[in-house]
């Protein structure tokens, strides 16, 4: 998916294994090893504010957005690395806007949670919890307005499905039939606090027979089980132009943002999670589909060189000029 | 006298009226098992217990209408959030309940109710979580508004808003949580409405709040350096606003500069300078300038952040302007 949109994609891409699990564990991989690199450059002081990262939790991007047309819209949290790359953003521009660079996909001027990339329908990551999904749905909305067939994926996390903007977005996604996908992804804690402090049911999805809306449920360790579950609600969105509430069950393996020491879990959890990881599983899986080691060790080279040459592209790129800030605050003339 | 850092002092504040009034209890996103998302809170579940100290979802409108239809009813809620930006998930509940529910009642029901939390910018955290909302919340009659910039100010300001039987937005900083001050050990209330001048200066006055009064008292100490006297207003509580502070300062310096984080359109800068000129006229020796946030979204990169944000430099430089230097 999204060939185009990867100008710095592995030259040796063409020489890999064609099965779909060998793009899957790439851009997954990729994911991973952007996201363990943007952890140590903002150690190092070259990112700033908040970094929500999305290891352990890379099938959900990846999969989900292997069901979707590169014409589909996506919208989701502040939790975006992992979903822009899969859509199809460079790394390039996602490490320049981590840097806070020119470069950048939203120039230095979003930053980490803020990931926007218009070329790839990529319709941004918000900073709100469930400010973004009555958004997501008015993105449905249109395309149902103009009849193009296009459907919008919806991320947000088990957390915000307490809050209005949830609530009354599903309302009316089920009221007018609008085709999108409300994908929660539950990873079990909204920053300090499991999910058992912080809603009353233990099954999310179930907030959907409320809204009369079809549901789905499922853990998200296999990349090829999140792409065939989504795709059927993707389908249902497409074909009848109905919303559909789909909890992917996952786990990050970090703290909630690089401010957060994750005391509330204990490390026997996080290892059996990670002994779960469904990077390894794809890995294994892209084996079995008959890949050599050697053809998994090429894949890996390339998404290193892809970050390293994403790493030097950040270092290297101007920081955007103070101008800019007011034409990116009003198109035309500055309204003071 | 102790040295306290200003989240400490918060929550002694916060303590001892809990020890005080029975009826008083905190809620909020990770105030209790989490410590509390700024360590401000820290302790305070195992003190007080899940009763008074209360972990809540992610719903800022459901628990500022609890704590408003709590405390209408006779509980002394203090709300914290997270960070104010989230409060605009609730401000239809603060604007028109907790502001309005005295007056449409005639007078039957109040709302003693602190909700509070750091307020403005923190460092590259992008535009959804950098916002001023003191400029939204000061124009709403019916609101108390305080923003201490010192570790005293803020228990004493605490404990008289907790006391308060109106709703008070009381507005911390992400940025003043670690400075420290001296706490006086029998520290009771800070009056509301009641400005302090923390710096006597001849020449020029600076008018601040929040973190806003440090980077003045920096500038301050620069322009010594340069033969000028600057004395710093610390506003302490915007409304009520202490008029008569203000306005005698400026009676004696007869020129004043307003630094404040937030837009420069309207908000509590504007209204500083609608005051002044109505009330000291006669004694105003030049316009009244303010130096504020720049008039766009926080954007990320540090250095535009860096410039948007009033620091020193700018605020040095609007007292040379002012006095033509
Ligand atoms: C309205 C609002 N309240 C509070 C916050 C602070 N906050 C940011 S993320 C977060 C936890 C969200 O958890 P969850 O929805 O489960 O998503 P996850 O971070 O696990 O991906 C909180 C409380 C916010 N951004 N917005």
């Amino acid at each position: 998916m999204a060939e185009k949109a990867h100008p710095k994609k592995a030259p040796a891409h063409s020489a890999l294994p064609s099965a779909p699990i060998a793009e899957y564990y790439r851009q997954m991989h990729l994911i991973r090893r952007l996201e363990e690199e943007a952890a140590r450059a903002y150690a190092a002081g070259k990112i700033g504010g908040f970094l929500h990262l999305y290891i352990g939790q890379e099938a959900v991007g990846v999969g989900a957005l292997a069901a979707l047309k590169p014409e589909d819209y996506v919208v989701t949290t502040y939790r975006d690395h992992g979903i822009a790359i899969a859509k199809g953003m460079s790394s390039r521009k996602l490490m320049a806007e981590l840097w806070g660079k020119a470069t950048g996909c939203s120039g230095g001027l979003g930053g980490s949670m803020h990931m926007f990339d218009a070329e790839n329908n990529m319709l941004g990551g918000y900073g709100i919890v469930g400010g973004h999904i009555p958004l997501a749905a008015g993105v449905a909305f249109a395309c149902k307005y103009r009849g193009d067939k296009r459907v919008t994926l919806c991320f947000f996390g088990d957390g915000a499905v307490s809050i209005g903007g949830f609530h009354e977005a599903l309302s009316l996604a089920a009221l007018w039939k609008l085709p999108i996908v409300f994908i929660c992804e539950n990873n079990e804690f909204s920053m300090g606090t499991p999910l058992s402090r912080t809603l009353s049911v233990e099954d999310i999805s179930i907030k959907a027979d409320g809204y009369g809306m079809a549901r789905d449920r499922f853990f998200a360790t296999d990349v090829m089980l999140v792409k065939e579950r989504i795709a059927e609600a993707v389908a249902r969105a497409r074909d009848e132009s109905l919303p559909t509430l789909v909890e992917v069950r996952t786990y990050r393996f970090r703290g909630h943002s690089m401010s957060d020491p994750a005391k509330y879990r204990t490390p026997k959890e996080l290892e059996e999670h990670k002994s779960r990881d469904p990077l390894t599983l794809a890995r294994k899986k892209l084996i079995e589909s008959g890949a050599t080691e050697e053809d998994v060790a090429k894949i890996e080279a390339a998404v290193e060189a892809e970050v390293v040459d994403a790493i030097k592209f950040a270092d290297e790129s101007p920081s955007p000029d103070v101008n800019v800030l007011e034409p990116t605050t009003y198109d035309g003339p500055f309204a003071a | 006298m102790r040295t306290l850092r200003y989240r400490e002092a918060l929550r002694e504040a916060m303590i001892e009226e809990m020890e005080r009034d029975p009826l008083v209890f905190l809620m909020g996103e990770e105030v209790g098992h989490y410590q509390g998302a700024y360590k401000v809170t820290e302790g305070m579940l195992e003190r007080f217990g899940e009763k008074r100290v209360i972990d809540t979802p992610i719903v800022e409108e459901g628990f500022a209408g609890i704590g408003i239809g709590a405390a209408m009813v006779g509980l002394r809620p203090i709300i914290e959030f997270m960070t104010w930006n989230f409060s605009a998930v609730a401000f239809d509940q603060i604007l028109n309940n907790a502001a309005k529910v005295r007056q449409m009642s005639g007078g039957q029901f109040n709302c003693p109710i602190v909700f509070r939390g750091p307020n403005g910018s923190a460092k590259q955290v992008g535009s959804q979580h950098s916002h001023s909302m003191e400029h939204f919340y000061a124009t709403i009659p019916g609101l108390k508004v305080v923003a201490p910039a010192f570790p005293a100010d803020a228990k004493g300001l605490m404990k008289a808003s907790i006391r308060d039987n109106n709703p008070v937005v009381f507005l911390e900083s992400e940025t003043l949580y670690s400075v420290k001050g001296e706490v006086p050990d029998d520290l009771d209330t800070v009056p509301i409405g009641v400005a302090n001048v923390v710096r006597q200066g001849a020449d020029i006055t600076l008018i601040a709040y929040s973190r806003m009064t440090h980077v003045a008292l920096e500038a301050a100490e620069i322009a010594a350096k340069e033969g000028i006297s600057v004395e710093v207003v610390d506003l302490r509580s915007l409304r009520p606003l202490d008029e008569e502070t203000m306005v005698r300062s400026v009676q004696k310096t007869h020129r004043c500069i307003v630094v404040h984080e937030g837009w420069p359109y309207g908000g509590v800068g504007a209204e500083i300078v609608d005051r002044l000129q109505r009330l000291a006229f006669g004694s105003l020796d030049a316009p009244i300038l303010r130096v504020a946030t720049f008039d766009v979204p926080m954007p990320y990169n540090a250095e535009l952040e860096q410039m948007c944000i009033p620091g020193a430099a700018r605020v040095i430089a609007a007292v040379r302007r002012l006095l033509g230097k």
